[in-house]
């Protein structure tokens, strides 16, 4: 029945791309190539999935695939589920846009994992079962920490989830043609094959399997990428200096400051701060997101229950260091390649946000766009970052199933007493539930901007999950208040600063920058600070920062005769490549036009946001430089102003456990 | 969940043996915590505030900064390598050591 079932599946997924995809970044007469490597891709997986289906028999093979992984194998899952679409697409597009800062960008994604080593990984081996509500509940309160704990784990899987799914619609609509709704169908139902039969299993072998296509193709992209430059650093740096393509894409950032530069320093200017991430406290604020959430991801935390003891799990996260750090590196030249080769021009005017480079540099670094290899190297590329949308949405279902069907179903309701069947009902029944549910969010997000959901999904887990593990390992004094507040409050205190900070959309602001768009704008005077100052100011915009004089801004309404203009200028114009770049101009000019129309109709009859607000009230982008502390410091007050016998009468076996890993068995058998 | 009833938990914590072998782990690991923390939150401090010294050309193009960004990843794996290398030859050994007389360690109560 499962065989069947699984190549139904499989089998509706490649009907399904090779009726509908229409156009995309591959042309039409290679498209049957892009469904052979992607039927390939998922079948592979599919085969895992029927394999591992009949390996999961018993609830700790579907939470934790049996304990029979070993720390390598988990250290490339780990480096999987840490390698989502969001960083190996989007962190090479930064770099093809904005050089230097788009590499800074990826370092606070490895130092997470220092903190998961140093201070999570083994402690959790030796204590949890399953879920984050185990290790909670070891010394506190076991319902309250269950609850809240299966709540935080949702919360985050939630925001992480629809960032992939939408961000995995967008992406195969882009990359071959797809429409929205049905990629996302596509990914749900693949996801729910993987999860629903296979369990934690096949989640894990899918897992390794793309990251280590993942690691493969790039590596065979930054060879044919720095081949020609002799392998050397400065080398290939100086081709990127001299680069037109770049040195233009400085200048259009730079604006009015690049007038006085040579091409040189223009292209110099790429391999130095400051093009992207302009706001030093917001930065500051991510990179403790980054750093402090890492630990408290639910998906990943839950793959240390996957190993046998708390010496494999130490081993997976050192893998998984090497691995993704490893990774990162490479995504510098997969960048600077594709600045080079495609051009950040094209590479924007395609996906703004730049995921578009790495598949694009794969294309051209096959021989183009109307080569079979140029196709087959793009095919590749995009499935497998096809893949890793769906093995990383994947874990994230399993992991909020195993909060609600763990935690909240067995030991909350069930107060532990649920048999054997009972339990794996629940675990696959709360599987399909948040399955439908990420496949319903999905649709409803289209179009939707959700590039701060990631960034929100970590300063959650930073400023709820990790303060909570963290004083509850380490801290004698920590109880079940504490942990209840510091969550509630921490978690909350993020989501709230989300909620008025510039991530949100303002229609009054969206009117404005249309309006520019079409009309331009008029000068405006410089605005001097207000009497109040300090901190606080840096924070949240009560009170007025002080604002240099900005000159008036050109109707870009005139574009519709720039359209015309440039659409001349390729009528007489001999060379292919200039008429391209050309066309893509317009296309780049004309989607302007229209969005900032549409914006205009969309928004002009609304005043505020959804939290009713003219205008952000926070500043940052990211939470994380408030709520974190918070976070903690909620967790320690409260701690200090309750007792809790059950809490001070368990630390001595749990610190015990936890450093020495006595009885480990006792809790993850 | 199962519980070890001749498993004294309060002496085990109390031993002098558990008591030195979580003050070593501690002091390093903080130390570690902290060198890595101070480090990495160097980058965007320097990259905010200190943009001229990254700009500095060492090899070629090739600047502070790069060098700065290309040496988080050697710390991380350094302190990575370093850390495992203390826990597998020696924690693991204390802990051992700790779990095999486990049993026996019943203290004064």
């Amino acid at each position: 029945m499962k065989i069947l079932l699984v190549s139904l599946v499989s089998l509706f997924c490649t009907l399904s791309f090779a009726e509908l995809a229409n156009h995309g970044a591959v042309v039409i007469e290679y498209h049957w190539l892009t469904f052979i490597v992607f039927s390939g891709i998922i079948g592979a997986t599919m085969y895992i999935t029927y394999w591992a289906s009949k390996r999961v028999k018993s609830t700790a093979d579907f939470y934790a695939a049996g304990n029979s992984i070993s720390g390598l194998q988990n250290g490339w899952a780990i480096a999987g589920d840490y390698l989502s679409a969001a960083s190996f697409l989007g962190i090479a597009g930064l770099i093809s846009l904005y050089g230097y800062d788009g590499f800074m960008y990826s370092v606070g994604f490895l130092m997470g994992y220092i903190a998961v080593l140093l201070v999570i990984a083994e402690p959790c081996r030796n204590i949890g079962k399953y879920t984050l509500g185990d290790i909670l509940a070891f010394r506190n309160d076991p319902k309250k920490a269950r609850i809240i704990a299966a709540l935080s784990t949702i919360t985050v899987s939630i925001f992480y989830l629809t960032a992939q799914m939408v961000g995995g619609g967008v992406l195969v609509k882009t990359l071959i043609g797809i429409d929205y709704e049905i990629s996302v169908i596509v990914v749900g139902c693949l996801m729910l094959a993987y999860v629903v039969f296979g369990g934690m299993v096949a989640t894990t072998y899918v897992q390794i399997v793309k990251a280590v296509l993942l690691v493969i193709a790039s590596l065979v992209l930054v060879t044919l990428v720095w081949l020609p430059y002799g392998f050397s650093l400065p080398t290939f740096l100086q081709a990127v200096v001299d680069d037109p393509k770049i040195q233009a894409q400085v200048a259009k950032l730079l604006g009015k400051a690049a007038i006085s530069m040579s091409a040189q320093d223009l292209g110099q200017r790429f391999l130095e701060p400051g093009l992207f991430l302009k706001d030093p406290i917001d930065q500051i604020s991510l990179g403790m997101a980054l750093v402090f959430g890492t630990a408290g991801l639910p998906h990943i935390l839950m793959r240390f229950f996957t190993v046998p003891n708390a010496q494999e799990a130490r081993k997976s996260v050192v893998w998984a260091m090497a691995i993704i750090g490893g990774f990162y590196v490479l995504t510098l030249f997969l960048g600077f390649g594709a600045a080079m080769h495609v051009g950040p021009e094209t590479i924007g005017g395609i996906d703004k946000g730049g995921n578009m480079a790495a598949p694009l540099l794969a294309q051209y670094l096959g021989g183009g766009e109307h080569s079979l290899l140029g196709n087959f190297m793009l095919a590749i590329v995009a499935a497998v970052a096809f893949a890793t949308i769906v093995a990383v949405v994947a874990g994230l279902v399993l992991a909020s199933a195993s909060a609600i069907a763990h935690d909240l179903y067995v030991n909350v309701i069930k107060d532990g007493n649920a048999s054997q069947a009972q339990q794996m009902k629940a675990a696959r029944i709360a599987s399909i539930g948040v399955g439908m549910i990420a496949i319903i969010i999905g649709m409803l997000a289209k179009g939707q901007n959700v590039a701060h959901l990631v960034g929100m999904a970590f300063a959650v887990a930073a400023s709820s999950n990790l303060p909570a593990i963290f004083l509850t390992l380490y801290w004698k004094k920590c109880n079940t208040t504490g942990v209840v507040m510091g969550m509630l409050i921490g978690a909350g205190s993020a989501i709230l600063l989300v909620l008025i900070s510039p991530n949100m959309t303002y229609p009054q602001k969206m009117v404005a920058d249309a309006k520019i768009v079409l009309e331009g704008a008029a000068s405006k005077p410089a605005v001097a600070a207000k009497a109040s100052k300090g901190l606080i100011c840096e924070f949240f915009t009560f009170c007025q920062k002080a604002e240099p004089a900005k000159p008036a801004v050109a109707a870009l309404d005139s574009l519709a005769f720039q359209v015309v203009l440039i659409g001349s200028e390729i009528d007489h114009d001999t060379s292919i490549e200039e008429s391209k770049k050309g066309q893509i101009k317009i296309a780049t000019l004309e989607k302007q036009i229209a969005k900032a129309k549409e914006d205009m109709a969309k928004y002009s009859n609304q005043r505020t946001s959804m939290m009713g607000l003219e205008k952000p009230l926070f500043r940052l982008k990211n939470p994380g430089i408030i709520s974190i502390p918070l976070g903690f410091l909620m967790v320690i007050l409260f701690s200090l102003l309750t007792r809790d016998k059950r809490s001070e009468m368990l630390w001595e076996e749990l610190y015990v456990r936890q450093n020495t890993g006595l009885h480990a068995e006792d809790v993850s058998h | 969940m199962i519980k070890n009833t001749n498993t004294h938990w309060q002496a085990i914590e109390a031993d002098p043996r558990f008591q030195t072998l979580h003050r070593d782990k501690n002091r390093f690991l903080w130390r570690m915590m902290l060198f890595a923390l101070i480090y990495f939150f160097c980058l965007p401090i320097a990259a905010a505030y200190f943009q001229l010294i990254l700009t500095i050309k060492i090899w070629g193009v090739i600047n502070i900064g790069l060098l700065f960004a290309l040496s988080q990843f050697i710390v991380a794996w350094c302190i990575a390598v370093i850390y495992a290398r203390r826990a597998n030859h020696e924690f693991d050994a204390r802990a051992k050591a700790l779990i095999e007389d486990a049993d026996d360690i019943k203290g004064v109560i």
